[in-house]
């Protein structure tokens, strides 16, 4: 069996004849649990009460109840655009780079000894830090930059990037899926190569063609990695951050800020730390309940028979 | 919710840490050269952005948009580099970001090696349950925190330090989670040996675990760097003075100072990706690893 990615947990044994190790368990859980708690649990607690507050970030906090939701979700037009744009960021996002990141995967493993290089190169982009990639990116697509350049060697007038309000969501699109396509094709190449050469030769013998062994097999036996990735992506997607931040500032107008830049914003811009924590909720219950949504539905999409 | 059905799913494989198969060699077809010849084409467009970052930071100011789609300008001008380490204290920061980004993964490694040797080794009550409460983090996005995070470094004085970078992102569960399925597959008797010698639970886990997993500490311990390294929206609320700062956030500051100054813009960005290129060509292995298990994903 080869690495196949996974969300599913092993359950610990319980050794025959083994009492409790109570006293033991809490010397070595208590870094990370006091760790977990401090910096995760309380936070995340802390973030719900402070959303009730009109919080500045120097002053007194004024209990205001829910005041700061009731604004969200109605005195507060940007609030849905944000919201709209990071959902048509996460769609586009995550349907572009799981479509390449398979079509990749798949040609990158039909390569034989090729593969795993490219597959590292496609890698590099993940890893290294988000801020030098989107300021070269910056470079690139400004008005005079390589890619307009570029365009007018073909007669192109390049139009304007990032200041465009139809074309700025679209190159932080583009920008993003180079930056994050690599994650999804190691996952899935390693998916692949945990699928047995016998079986595909076995249906080619039986007259698949080279589709329908790619639908009917292929697919079905990478589905949980594809599932992994589609959950990891997304989760991802409405994280977006450093590239409006950087790329257009969430211009021209509101046409690419999103949440977490709106957070930011709210929070360190214009001193409402307790209408950031509202925001910060409302991003925490919409990834919960897409999460929980892909869970729920993992039985039916997803096929875990080898 | 999330975590119960996370644990109802397939049980994941033993081997998933260990080496994979190389893909079967195929015959060269005609077809293979045309697909080979393609996937280099695609490669160079791909990596076109590190190249141009590259070029861009040899070339004099003045033709940084006058040479237009060429890589070379007329002079190679490597003062982009001078002028990108004294612009910002440009050492500092870089030592900033190792000093972050290793004892930030030293800490991360050590503290989920504990957990991880509690969670699949020891028995105590409700261990499954909490377990899987702290699995569940591995979904929450960090970003949902910062709040909190910073009021908490405040009171306590923390802003512009660099333990306030270190500290909050040590305790996720990703590392634990990777190390306990790691312990998992492996069989008990090596420490039961040990313990019918006579050796205690922390001589066991020196000299007996600790030579075993290797492997999935080094994996946890690549990760945790490069999610250090890489980190910006902390760094950014958090540290307000250049001197503080790591890569990243020195990266942005710069930016905004001399925000068409592309020269040594780039000179700084190659630098900053350098270590991280050569993190994926030394340790790809680990990265792969790591990947399969949900790296990169909560953070």
């Amino acid at each position: 069996m080869t690495a196949l990615p996974t969300l599913a947990v092993k359950n610990a044994k319980k050794p025959a004849g083994v009492t409790g190790h109570g006293k033991l368990a809490a010397l070595y859980l208590a870094p990370g649990m006091l760790g977990f708690f401090i910096f995760i649990v309380v936070p995340l607690i802390a973030s719900l009460v402070i959303s009730l507050f009109d919080w500045p970030l120097f002053g007194t906090p004024k209990f205001v109840g829910l005041d700061n939701y009731i604004r969200m979700l109605s005195g507060d037009p940007v609030f849905w655009t944000v919201l709209g744009n990071t959902l048509f960021f996460a769609v586009c996002y995550t349907v572009l780079n799981l479509v390449l990141a398979l079509g990749l995967s798949t040609w990158l493993h039909s390569l034989g000894s090729w593969g795993p290089f490219f597959r590292v190169l496609f890698f590099v982009p993940v890893v290294t830090p988000m801020v030098a990639n989107a300021l070269v990116w910056r470079l690139m697509l400004t008005d005079d930059g390589v890619v307009n350049s570029f365009l007018a060697n073909f007669g192109i007038a390049g139009p304007s990037w990032l200041s465009d309000s139809q074309l700025a969501m679209g190159s932080l699109i583009a920008m993003s899926v180079w930056q994050g396509v690599g994650y999804n094709i190691i996952v899935l190449g390693a998916g692949l190569n945990g699928i047995s050469p016998n079986l595909l030769e076995a249906a080619r013998i039986d007259g698949a063609g080279a589709w329908q062994r790619f639908f009917r097999v292929v697919l079905p036996m990478l589905s949980p990695s594809l599932f992994f990735c589609t959950v990891m992506t997304i989760i991802g997607s409405f994280k977006v951050f450093t590239q409006p931040y950087l790329l257009t500032l969430g211009g021209p107008g509101e046409s690419t800020n999103t949440i977490v830049l709106y957070l930011y914003r709210n929070g360190f811009s214009f001193d409402k730390l307790g209408y950031a924590s509202a925001l910060a909720w409302a991003l925490f219950v919409i990834v919960m309940l897409i999460t929980a949504l892909q869970f729920s539905q993992q039985k039916r999409l997803v096929n875990y028979d080898n | 919710m999330t975590t119960e059905t996370m644990a109802k799913g397939a049980a994941p494989n033993a081997s998933a840490l260990k080496r994979q198969p190389p893909a079967r060699r195929r015959k060269m077809r005609p077809g293979t050269y045309v697909s080979r010849l393609a996937i280099i084409l695609a490669g160079l467009v791909f990596f076109f952005p590190f190249l141009w970052m590259v070029a861009t930071s040899l070339k004099p100011t003045s033709e940084v948009f006058s040479t237009g789609a060429s890589f070379l300008a007329s002079r190679i001008e490597w003062s982009n580099y001078v002028a990108a380490w004294t612009a910002i204290p440009f050492a500092q920061v870089i030592a900033n970001s190792f000093l972050v980004s290793i004892a930030g993964a030293a800490l991360t490694t050590v503290v989920s090696l504990l957990s991880a040797y509690a969670f699949a080794r020891l028995q105590f009550k409700h261990r499954d349950k909490l377990f899987l409460v702290f699995l569940g983090t591995l979904v929450l996005p960090q970003e949902v925190l910062v709040i909190p995070l910073y009021i908490m470094m405040n009171k306590l004085e923390l802003i512009n330090s660099l333990p306030a970078l270190i500290v909050p992102f040590a305790f996720g569960a990703f590392g634990a989670f990777l190390i306990r399925q790691f312990l998992l597959s492996l069989p008990v008797e090596f420490e039961e040996a040990a313990r019918i010698d006579g050796a205690g639970s922390i001589r066991i886990l020196w000299s007996v675990i600790l030579p075993l997993v290797r492997a999935p500490l080094a994996v946890v311990a690549v990760f945790s760097f490069i999610d250090y390294w890489s980190s910006f929206l902390w760094p950014l609320i958090v540290i307000n003075d250049v001197s503080q700062a790591t890569i990243p956030l020195g990266l942005s500051m710069f930016s905004g100072e001399r925000g068409t100054d592309w020269g040594p813009l780039m000179a700084a960005a190659t630098v900053a990706v350098i270590p991280s290129l050569l993190v994926v060509i030394l340790l790809q292995r680990q990265l792969v690893k790591g990947v399969s298990m949900g790296g990169f994903g909560g953070r």
